[in-house]
């Protein structure tokens, strides 16, 4: 059956603490940790961008897979932070990992949920017989308005997988896609900063597309929240996850696992997608797990994946999220961090 | 002037209404005070909103809501003076059958704060304060009732602590009432531990934004008793002004408006504040309830935190204060508040309430106040 064969995390290391970003705005830090349950964000150096982190992420899926590269038919790259308007992220990955010139690229953008398309329309070409491999990545240095709410999380990161029909670690045995026209989130052509709803980006936006999809993709295969070893939801803060998943009847413990956005902050694109790599890295064969993604605009992509035995065989060939996430940390200050995020910039 | 009863109420759940326009919420609340009253038409109507302008960039509602309400052409007036506008829509409905100009008037309140963002509602909200005086400097209304806050707690030694307590209060009266936004309990230490919004004062010391509408239809005595509806008449009426600026103002602890509109209210009724049953008032914050209670004369100056503490406001208590839950819980659509007050003294006096009815009340109070309070109406009502 068709699924993941490899996958691949990536994670900058410098961060900045909520305690660092408050500070500058005369916010109360303990409210938003409290308000967001965050801690701290990653920041992309001045020389990383979404290529850079899908290459990364997609050499570790690579190793895991063990393929060569030339047997990828499809490298899709879902971001809302491609560094050029015109010009595609995709052709430069598929360079990078050596898959040209056979090889079909496309930069997919729809908010935080672009990763998970890519993934969604690899795996269907490899469903339909298309291609031996497909590539699906999600990756964002996302950014947040200085000031603005959103400066506490908006993040960077990036997670690639494989889909293929042999050497398969995690079946996907099911797919489902829910969407309407809901603006709750936007930024248009030559805007540096996004905008957002405020508290419409909850309730009609982020729970109605996140819950929607969860019960619909549960109703196609029949199966409960008490079913699944493990869930993910997007994770545009750290309390929005953990309220989905009561709603749904999931526990903590099933959505701790790929809960990192505590200590990561949202990465966009890459949000959901590098909580499955967190939870294949602890996962054990036979388990079963649902993810779910969410972008503004807006919908949500649903996946079910089965655990299989060659999970164990492939873990460690590459780094464990959870390590990349928490090993050889770099704290910035504000202004550091302004810099690198091009907050500020040196005169001509 | 003739004598004047309220014989019909509506309101719907009120919250944060994505999938309905002000028109939506406007409509469906204002048929069913027609249909609670049993009347076949209206004969004039009053509509209270703050800011439709700006919330959802539309003027003239008058007309567009008699239009929509299918009521046109009836007379149709618009009433502004901030989060009292609900309450004055009342006193000109009330003006207006005593009078005898008009003998069944529907009396509303409406605002949909929701479709715009946080920014711009604080910006709405903020134009009930003096512009040139206060919102320029860059104060918000959470600033300007901690200011108020503060010199309470400074003037007669009001705890964080009592200003926590009337949101608890207001909250355990609003989990019984299924029209609330936030029908929910919470503790003191939930309040202590909220998020800061303007020192001393925090998240859950603060009304929330709201969609909703409330409204009333209210005609003579003499034609009430023909419906066959339970009679809550309104003996007394108040209204008043005071210094748009608190800087302006005495004492930043006193609402001089509130006072006086009280006492109007009381005069015209013949009553005393003792004489009152169940109160309805104006808890945009936590401090402001604690300042009404004192310009109401509820209380001595300066004891309305111990009041509060010792429990004499809650629904069992002796001076029973807010128990829809208040703006607090049930949410504060601005211009629908003062009419929301009087669905629920009304369902009060009608002992309609539920597990947050006030044990035989006969005599209700309501206080709606607009900015930091320099309008304020007071309406006193009677169960026949």
């Amino acid at each position: 059956m068709e699924g993941i064969v490899g996958y691949g995390a990536y994670i900058p290391r410098n961060r900045i603490k909520v305690e660092e970003i408050a500070k500058v705005w005369g916010a109360d830090a303990p409210s938003y940790k409290k308000g967001l349950m965050l801690e701290e964000k990653s920041v992309p150096s001045p020389d990383q961008d979404t290529i850079t982190m899908s290459v990364e992420a997609s050499k570790s899926a690579l190793k895991r897979a063990g393929i060569d590269p030339l047997d990828i038919g499809a490298v899709y790259v879902g971001s809302e932070s491609h560094p050029y308007a015109v010009k595609p992220s995709g052709t430069v990955l598929a360079e990078a990992l050596g898959a040209t010139p056979e090889v079909h690229t496309a930069d997919f953008e729809f908010a935080c949920k672009a990763g998970t398309e890519g993934m969604f329309v690899a795996l269907n070409l490899v469903k339909a017989g298309i291609i031996t491999y497909g590539l699906g990545v999600g990756a964002d240095t996302s950014q947040g308005a200085p000031g603005d709410a959103l400066e506490y999380s908006a993040a960077a990161g990036a997670a690639a997988f494989i889909f293929g029909k042999d050497k398969v670690v995690a079946e996907v045995l099911e797919t489902y896609a829910y969407m309407t026209d809901t603006p709750d989130f936007w930024r248009r052509e030559y805007e540096y900063y996004p905008q957002h709803g405020g508290r419409f980006t909850g309730e009609p936006a982020y729970f109605k597309h996140v819950t929607g999809a969860a019960k619909g993709i549960m109703n196609k295969v029949d199966m409960q929240a008490g079913d699944f070893n493990y869930v993910i939801f997007h994770q545009p803060n750290g309390k929005f996850p953990f309220k989905a998943g009561k709603i749904l009847g999931f526990s903590r413990e099933q959505i701790e696992p790929g809960w990192l956005v505590n200590k990561l902050g949202n990465t966009y694109s890459g949000s959901s997608p590098l909580g499955l790599t967190a939870t294949l890295d602890i996962a054990k064969p036979g388990d079963h797990i649902l993810l779910v993604s969410y972008g503004s605009g807006a919908g949500s992509d649903a996946f079910i994946l089965k655990v299989t035995p060659r999970i164990d065989e492939v873990r460690d060939l590459a780094p464990l999220t959870r390590e990349i996430l928490n090993n050889n940390k770099k704290y910035l200050e504000y202004g550091e961090y302004a810099k690198f995020r091009e907050k500020i910039r040196k005169a001509e | 002037m003739r004598e004047v009863a309220v014989v019909g109420i509506g309101m719907t759940k009120w919250g944060e209404l994505w999938n309905k326009s002000l028109r939506d919420i406007y409509v469906e609340t204002a048929l069913m005070a027609i249909d609670d009253s049993g009347v076949d038409h209206i004969d004039s109507m009053y509509i209270g909103s703050m800011s439709s302008g700006i919330f959802v960039g539309q003027e003239h509602i008058a007309s567009l809501l008699a239009d929509y309400l299918g009521c046109a052409p009836v007379p149709s007036t618009r009433v502004e003076t901030a989060c009292a506008s609900g309450g004055l829509a009342l006193r000109l409905g009330f003006m207006e059958v005593g009078s005898g100009m008009s003998d069944i008037v529907l009396v509303s309140g409406v605002e949909k704060m929701t479709d715009v963002g946080g920014d711009e509602a604080t910006y709405a909200l903020g134009t009930a304060a003096d512009q040139e005086y206060e919102c320029y400097h860059g104060i918000t209304f959470p600033g300007l009732y901690a200011l108020m806050a503060v010199a309470h707690m400074d003037k007669y030694g009001t705890t964080r602590k009592q200003l926590a307590e009337v949101a608890v209060k207001n909250h355990k009266n609003g989990s019984k009432n299924p029209l609330a936004q936030f029908p929910f309990e919470v503790t003191v230490d939930d309040v202590l531990n909220s998020v800061k919004v303007a020192d001393p004062l925090r998240i859950l010391d603060c009304s929330p934004i709201t969609d909703g509408a409330a409204a009333a239809i209210i005609c003579p005595v003499e034609l009430a008793k023909k419906l066959n509806k339970p009679i809550v008449k309104i003996t007394g009426s108040g209204h008043a002004t005071d210094a748009i600026a608190i800087s302006q103002r005495k004492d930043m602890t006193w609402l001089e408006s509130t006072y006086k509109a009280g006492k109007s209210a009381y005069e015209m009724a013949g009553k005393n504040p003792g004489d009152i049953d169940v109160f309805e008032v104006h808890d945009c914050f936590t401090i402001a309830e604690l300042c009404v209670m004192e310009a109401l004369g509820l209380v001595d100056k300066g004891k309305s935190g111990e009041a509060v503490e010792r429990g004499r406001t809650a629904v069992e208590g002796d001076i029973p204060v807010n128990p829809s839950g208040g703006l607090k819980s049930k949410g504060h659509p601005v211009g629908a508040t003062g009419i929301a007050q009087v669905v629920e003294i009304v369902k009060q006096l009608r002992e309609e309430s539920g597990e947050r009815q006030v044990k035989g009340a006969r005599f209700g109070l309501t206080q709606n106040m607009g900015g930091s309070g320099a309008s304020t109406v007071v309406h006193v009502f009677e169960r026949e």
